[in-house]
């Protein structure tokens, strides 16, 4: 593909608001992760929860928008001046000219869960105050953020699980190169919910522990929330050296299974090897790999066969859900952040929680932060029903 | 600024599954005012494709999915595995969102895995790949009543950028009370086209769409018209039309107000 600038890229995550904590928790090999207290809910497990979202509310003309999926995407708009930098985008280019293509896997269904506890006792209705539309409707987040801008372009939100904000930079660059758009808001968003504390738990993929991924005795996932938000441009005529590049994407299925991927990671790898090719790289090329690495037994060892299939142990490669936990349909914008900062200031971010590797998993895993100039970093995300999708990144210089 | 900007590829086959329209054949008839218009409930063939135990257990909105997408790609001649899939949907399945919200709103908060699991909005694009085999990439996307014009425009943006043809699937099925009555979806229904970027010997239509800030066509019969606006997929139903009137014409599709999408077809 032809290359793409991440003109402005922020996230919120357990860890806190803004690229600064995330920075400092991967420098300092810190997590955030802590037991699930979340909404009553008696599980056993530690979730990635972000602070005060009970606190704040959406702009008044917006309200129609309010809940906690919302919520954190406005936390996120209003970090690192990702707000400004959209702003001055669409003084350029337009508002019809702006995408907004997100991910969330959640949306904002805890609304409606909390909505089923108020039905009337006669009727069965749903409390007059429940807004669907706006708050728990696949497409409420990409709703709020295009009416947040006073957007009027092409939108959409991409639903597919835990690939979700992965694949939103393959669709925004698709259309960017088809000329529908010049620029495109891409991210995801992904809240703590009943649906999936309990779900992930019925599957038994929540671990007791803080998850360890890639570590012998990985037990599961820690859940997390976060947004994630990252504005893609054409690049212009002249860029600093650590300005970053999305390059490639590749997006694949696994035509296996609904919840388990393929055991050799058979989709994993055709996502991988489709992304090298549309940058124009081999696996020889990469310094990073951002992995999927949820913590748990089947994820880690599929994903692992992947990559030692693909890059042996040349390549080294970690997955940052110790700090963050998994944040499901953010995961994908995420992890893009933790390698776009990996690229730009030169460190190959640890593995938190992770104590002793798994041995029968042949690749070159880091487990503490280490200095290294990387120039270019792939990143993996993939999905329940098998929908996979890596993205290479790249220093412009 | 950029000058309006069309995108072009060619129709190789449709697959309809529509209330009181079974299928494109019957529903070509209707669209195109040589049949009239008869109400019934939508028919949902069984996934025979699907394994025995995923068969029994595939929801009507995954049946909807299945069988206007393999329905396209048999009427085109296309196998599944030669084409990306874009999946387009308005919502996920609402009677697994119902049970899902009734268990986590009583006081055993235990979800069977297999209801979590089909409350992704992408399940149909999962037992898709899994019935056809199909290891190419998917995509699963929503843009509430623009669903289906969301899903069109990727699908051309996708056989444009890619040179190959692909598959849209646009689908919907009904919300039980009491999402019924936030959400009023009253049935299921599905549109699956197979785009060419090049023209074929099967080609049925050449397509150009664009942005527009032309208000959404209604269509002329009154019934049909009300079919459009309650089921979210059947946005698309202008554009069916004019295939099924044998074209060449334009019609507006509702997608994000104040933006829709203008679509013409010429014929081969």
């Amino acid at each position: 593909m032809t290359p793409l600038h991440l003109a402005r890229h922020t996230v919120v995550t357990c860890v806190g608001d803004g690229l600064a904590p995330l920075r400092a928790a991967l420098l300092t090999g810190t997590g955030g992760l802590t037991p699930c207290r979340f909404n009553g809910v008696a599980l056993d497990t530690w979730i990635g929860e972000v602070a005060g979202l009970d606190d704040i509310a959406l702009p008044a003309p917006l309200a129609e928008y309010d809940c906690r999926n919302n919520r954190l995407a406005r936390r996120g708009l209003e970090s690192d001046g990702f707000d400004a930098a959209v702003r001055a985008t669409i003084a350029r280019h337009g508002v019809r000219r702006v995408g907004v293509i997100l991910g969330t896997s959640t949306s904002g269904i805890l609304s409606t869960e909390a909505a089923y506890r108020q039905r009337d006792p006669l009727s069965g209705a749903l409390p007059a105050s429940f807004n669907y539309r706006g708050t728990h409707n696949t497409y409420s987040l990409a709703a709020f953020v295009r009416d947040w801008f006073g957007l009027e372009g092409p939108a959409g939100v991409v639903s597919t699980a835990c690939s979700s904000s992965a694949k939103v930079h393959a669709a925004a660059a698709r259309m960017i190169h088809a000329g529908l758009i010049d620029a495109a808001i891409v991210g995801g968003v992904d809240s703590l919910c009943l649906t999936t504390l309990h779900g992930f738990a019925s599957l038994e993929l929540t671990s007791p522990e803080p998850c360890r991924p890639y570590d012998a005795g990985r037990k599961g996932i820690s859940i997390g929330e976060a947004s994630a938000f990252a504005l893609l441009e054409r690049p212009p005529a002249s860029l600093d050296a650590d300005a970053v590049l999305l390059l490639g994407c590749g997006e694949s299925s696994d035509a296996y299974h609904m919840s388990s991927p393929h055991p050799e990671g058979r989709g994993a790898r055709l996502a991988m090897e489709a992304a090298l090719a549309d940058a124009g790289l081999t696996a020889d090329d990469i310094g990073y790999i951002n992995l999927h690495g949820t913590a748990t037994p089947n994820n880690d060892a599929a994903e692992g066969c992947a990559v030692a299939a693909l890059f042996g142990t040349r390549v080294p490669g970690s997955s940052t859900k110790g700090i963050t936990g998994h944040t499901l349909g953010a995961a994908g914008a995420l992890e893009a952040s933790v390698c776009a900062l990996a690229l730009a200031e030169g460190f190959l971010p640890g593995s938190v929680n992770t104590r002793m590797l798994d041995p029968t998993i042949p690749i070159d895993y880091v487990l503490s932060t280490r200095a290294a100039a990387i120039r270019y970093a792939m990143s993996n995300s993939f999905g329940f029903g098998g929908s996979n999708c890596s993205l290479v990144f790249g220093r412009a210089g | 600024m950029s000058a309006p900007h069309s995108l072009c590829a060619w129709i190789e086959g449709v697959g309809l599954i529509a209330p009181g329209m079974p299928d494109w054949a019957s529903g070509a008839e209707v669209l195109a005012g040589r049949e009239p218009f008869q109400s019934a409930p939508s028919v949902l063939p069984a996934p025979l494709l699907l394994p025995p135990a995923e068969r029994r257990r595939a929801s009507r909105v995954v049946r909807v999915a299945l069988a206007s997408g393999l329905a396209a790609l048999e009427h085109a001649g296309v196998d599944a595995a030669a084409v990306a899939a874009i999946f387009s949907a308005s919502t996920a399945d609402g009677h697994n969102c119902h049970a899902l919200c009734e268990t986590l709103a009583s006081n055993d908060h235990r979800v069977s895995p297999t209801r979590f699991h089909n409350s992704l909005h992408n399940t149909p694009a999962g037992y898709w790949s899994i019935a056809t085999g199909a290891m190419s990439a998917s995509q699963s996307l929503c843009a509430y009543d623009g669903s289906f014009s969301a899903g069109l425009l990727e699908a051309m943006v996708q056989t444009a950028t890619s040179q190959a043809p692909v598959l849209l699937v646009a689908y919907d099925a009904e919300h039980p009370d009491p999402l019924f009555a936030v959400r009023p979806i009253p049935d299921a229904a599905g549109i699956g086209l197979v785009l060419s970027p090049v023209q074929t010997p099967r080609s049925l239509a050449r397509i150009s769409v664009a942005l527009s800030d032309t208000p959404p066509d209604p269509l002329t019969d009154p019934a049909l018209d009300t079919l459009r606006t309650a089921i979210p997929a059947l946005r698309g139903l202008p554009l069916l039309g004019l295939l099924a009137a044998g074209g060449p014409g334009c019609v507006t599709l509702e997608y994000l107000a104040p933006l829709s999408l203008s679509v013409s077809l010429d014929r081969c």
